[in-house]
């Protein structure tokens, strides 16, 4: 279902937006010859195997690898000292020091060493084989342990940002970002109701199914071509020559295609390894994570402890907010907290407000964005004291956040935003509020909850290049990796600019020599931005093609009109050339027909969704099942509107496992004990229903054709919702997460007075 | 070292391969044969990633050693198509948008042929449980399970030549 809302100042008839073509890039996925980063083998390929810390925190004494030098089949070795000292500029997330511990382990599963073998199973066996003297340290685990007094440190030299006066003494916590507007007190004191509760989450990861993996063949002029799956080959290009110390024009990276990213495939893990061992041996090596060290070392999503304090009339305006939160970054900074404090009172015009967060530092792996990263804690704090205050002066939860949801003109602290243009946040909320399922009657042990999301998306850089083919098809290729149905997009919106049917568009994603810088993959960005280069490079090519038809016509350019895909003659003296004749008779006309599109984009439009879970709780068990699920997100335009409604479906089906399921457990000694899909457990189908989708269409006025970015908000919600559900179905509030049937049944349990 | 010589059908091609004793069927197929199709996503039996058809049953190829396979009938993504014309599992998957990044749908085809070749008008529940042994991460599995309902649909209507009854 899609609720167009008009008034748009964008055109809102499309012969190929909004249509739903079988997407380019599908026949090889159903037929198993689509090329993932496993899927590469080379001639003369050996295989790297990494070794890894098995300790949690502790100085590294010393790392010998003379015995595993000489093991049988073993071509090369590489430690820390194989790369340079880490850059003055470590940049986010610290990558260097990350990628290979030099002095100091400070998770689980950091790389220590890596070796290159004939075969696996040599390489594993000669990783064994190497030396490691640990003196280990205490370690933390938490935010709370992190931030006690006299915590143990995992950087010695670590000072507090952001704090008024500069400590003295290092400490775990990296920063602290705050911001305040109006006079909360007031806010307060203006309050008839007002509630303050603290929430906990825990670490959760990406899941995607793919893991990690590369192929890097390094040759004697010292160049490297790295074939991997990433959500970005431009950063895995840079990021690999700042570990190495080498020059990007040393390095060329091929986009697989990649098995899910969700914010994970981000950075890069694997890449500089490879191209070391292969220069050392001389030959290609591949690299391929295994489940478990996926779970172990690849960026998961903070744990968090979140404050909100909210107060608010009865008649439901919302007087002031304040909120503190501390978010972990695993064993390097991050800016999640920042994050966090950027998203956690979005959605809401609330007049006087404090926001403190503060980023953790603690002995697990390096966080990662992971699909609106930040924001679903934030939320759940928020939209969870919303729905009890609704409660408590009697209004609709809907009606409550209409009155005070954020529209055009106001503001909105994040740099990304400020002041927010047109947006969709209303109409998302009356669309779930105008939805069938928002009435259907309930039995018993059955809840309802709802809950709105807020993510800001981004823009930066893209690059496309367009080429007409000889009998007037086009290539469009793009720098981003597509992860989930992009390409079909991109020449959806080529089919509308050219003209052409989009079955003769071939989408393709191009390597870093064949493309212009792109940016990666992420904040729902590259239907906006690639997009946009995507219709620069297309209207760039139509004036081209006017210019051909006007020297076929021998008049001027000025005569020539483009519709439709044709050339007409604005004084209709000539009959129309269609875009294949003027492709082939370009060797007559100036030669081939190609353009380029590039920009830093600007202007994506801020995403909100809004969503209604209807679930049942067992008594017995409590365990929830979802019994019916909506979401209502604002789309801006749905370019292929299936693939909008799988990003939607998708965040909430992650939503509903980070919310009932999913957590990182650790042992005293800060080993993970669930690093597999057996005990860290996402949703299977059989958990699920279907996933009730209704796409808003609100246009991104800075954006041709409206787009805003639907990727990530859709995981937002869906914690809240869960939680305002449960305590529908029982009265239970909980505020920590995941809502495991354990976690059910011991609230349950405490309300009966047993146990 | 001494490698054990192995010879199977794999979909509908006589072919012999070496492998270690100890190597999982996957890794034989992925590396000895270079059907890279079924694919690994945990090496532990628990995605589905690897789901293949071995003698007429729906296995985790992780799971299977590859000496296992010697003189039986492989199945894998690859063979499902008859030629140009895709397996009515394999058109629907495309146009119900059933997948996003792909890395998880060969698995799924895998384990929703099994499902119809034995229950061929399943309920929506019923193919819940089915492709409950293969984790996605990106769908939500709502087209997913729309597609194998509408092949189903297709397939009672026209029943793929020579398909087992
Ligand atoms: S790879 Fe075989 S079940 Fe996951
Ligand atoms: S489509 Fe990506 S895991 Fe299923």
């Amino acid at each position: 279902m899609t609720v167009a809302v008009e008034e748009s100042p964008v055109k809102k008839s499309y012969k190929w937006v909004g249509t739903r073509p079988v997407r380019h890039d599908g026949l090889e996925k159903v037929n198993g010859k689509a090329r993932f980063a496993a899927d590469m083998t080379k001639p003369r390929m050996i295989h790297g195997h990494v070794l890894r810390s098995p300790l949690a925190h502790a100085k590294i004494l010393s790392v010998d690898t003379t015995e595993a030098e000489s093991m049988p089949g073993v071509k090369a070795v590489v430690t820390a000292a194989d790369f340079p000292p880490p850059s003055k500029n470590e940049g986010f997330p610290h990558r260097s020091s990350n990628l290979i511990a030099r002095e100091k382990v400070r998770y689980e599963g950091q790389v220590v060493a890596a070796v290159a073998a004939t075969t696996r199973r040599q390489a594993k066996a000669a990783a064994a084989k190497i030396a490691v003297k640990y003196e280990e340290l205490p370690h933390v685990l938490t935010v709370d342990e992190a931030m006690a007094d006299g915590a143990p440190l995992l950087h010695e030299n670590l000072i507090t940002k952001g704090l008024d006066t500069t400590p003295k003494q290092a400490s775990n916590i990296a920063k602290r970002d705050y911001f305040e507007q109006g006079d909360l007190e007031a806010g307060f004191a203006e309050a008839d109701v007002v509630y303050e509760h603290e929430f906990t989450t825990k670490v959760v990861h990406q899941g995607y199914i793919e893991p990690h993996a590369c192929v890097a063949d390094t040759s004697k002029d010292g160049r490297s071509e790295i074939w991997c799956s990433s959500q970005g080959h431009f950063m895995v290009r840079s990021a690999t020559a700042e570990m190495l110390g080498w020059e990007t024009s040393q390095l060329k990276v091929i986009p697989a295609e990649i098995g899910g990213g969700f914010g994970g495939k981000t950075t890069i893990y694997l890449e500089p390894l490879a191209v070391k061992l292969s220069q050392k041996a001389n030959r290609p090596v591949k690299i391929v994570m295994r489940r478990e060290d996926v779970f172990k070392a690849t960026g998961p999503t903070p744990g968090t402890k979140i404050r909100v304090k909210i107060g608010a009339r009865k008649d439901g305006t919302l007087t002031a907010g304040k909120a503190w939160l501390a978010y972990e970054s695993g064993a390097f900074p991050g800016s999640w907290g920042m994050l966090g404090g950027w998203c956690v009172f979005a959605p809401y015009d609330i007049p006087n407000v404090q926001i403190e967060s503060f980023e953790v530092v603690v002995n697990k792996p390096v966080n990662i964005a992971y699909r609106a990263p930040s924001a679903p804690m934030a939320a759940f704090a928020t939209e969870t004291v919303i729905d009890q205050i609704a409660r408590e002066i009697k209004m609709d939860p809907i009606e409550l956040r209409l009155l005070n949801a954020v529209e055009e003109g106001d503001y909105n602290h994040s740099s990304m935003v400020g002041t927010f243009q047109r947006i969709g946040l209303k109409e998302t909320l009356e669309a779930i509020r105008d939805h069938p399922n928002y009435k259907i009657p309930l039995g018993p042990n059955q809840g309802r909850g709802v809950a709105t999301g807020f993510w800001f998306n981004i823009a930066q850089s893209s690059s496309a290049t367009v080429n007409l083919t000889e009998n007037g098809r086009a290539v469009v290729v793009t720098g981003s990796p597509d992860i989930g149905g992009s390409r079909v997009s991109m020449a959806l919106m080529a089919a509308e600019e050219l003209g052409i049917d989009v079955k003769f568009i071939q989408p393709v994603v191009g390597d870093t020599e064949a493309v212009g810088f792109t940016d990666v993959t992420e904040g729902s960005r590259t239907t906006f931005a690639t997009g946009m280069a995507v219709v620069r490079a297309c209207r760039e090519l139509v004036t081209q093609l006017r210019e051909r038809a006007a020297i076929m016509w021998d008049c001027s350019v000025e005569d020539v009109e483009w519709v439709d895909g044709k050339a007409h003659h604005s004084g209709n003296k000539e009959s129309p050339l269609s875009l294949a004749e003027i492709t082939a008779k370009a060797k007559k006309t100036g030669g081939p027909l190609n353009a380029t599109g590039s920009l830093e984009a600007k202007g994506q439009g801020p995403a909100f969704s809004t969503q209604i879970c209807d679930l049942e709780v067992d008594p017995e068990t409590g365990k929830a099942t979802i019994l019916r699920y909506t979401t209502a997100q604002d789309a801006g335009t749905a370019i292929h509107p299936s693939y909008v409604e799988g990003q939607m479906q998708g965040g909430v089906a992650q939503g509903i496992g980070w919310a009932l399921n999913e957590e990182y457990i650790h042992d005293k000694k800060g080993v993970m004990q669930n690093p597999g899909f057996l005990d860290y457990r996402i949703p299977v189908a059989s958990d699920l229903p279907m996933i009730e989708t209704v796409i808003v269409e609100v246009p991104n006025p800075k954006h041709p054709y409206g787009v805003r970015g639907v990727g990530e908000v859709g995981i937002v919600p869906p914690i809240p919702a869960i939680a305002n559900a449960i305590h529908d179905a029982t009265g239970l509030r909980l505020r920590d997460l995941p809502m495991s049937p354990v976690r059910v049944l011991e609230g349950l349990n405490q309300q009966n007075g047993v146990g | 070292m001494n490698r054990t010589h192995v010879t199977c059908m794999i979909n509908d091609d006589e072919t012999e391969f070496l492998c270690d004793n100890d190597e999982s069927l996957l890794d034989a197929l992925r590396d000895e044969v270079g059907l890279t199709g079924a694919k690994e996503g945990c090496g532990t039996g628990d995605c589905g990633a690897c789901s293949i058809i071995l003698n007429g049953q729906l296995i985790c190829a992780c799971l299977a050693f590859a000496p296992e396979a010697n003189g039986g009938t492989i199945e894998t993504v690859e063979g499902m198509a008859d030629g140009d014309r895709l397996h009515p599992l394999q058109t629907s998957f495309l146009e119900e948008a059933s997948l996003q990044c792909g890395v998880c749908t060969p698995g799924f085809l895998m384990a929703a042929k099994a499902l119809l070749e034995n229950n061929p008008d399943p309920t929506e529940t019923e193919v819940r449980y089915a492709i409950a042994g293969n984790l996605c991460r990106c769908t939500g599995y709502d087209k997913i399970v729309r597609a194998v309902l509408g092949a189903a649909a297709q397939m009672r209507k026209n029943p793929i030549e020579g398909a087992r009854p």
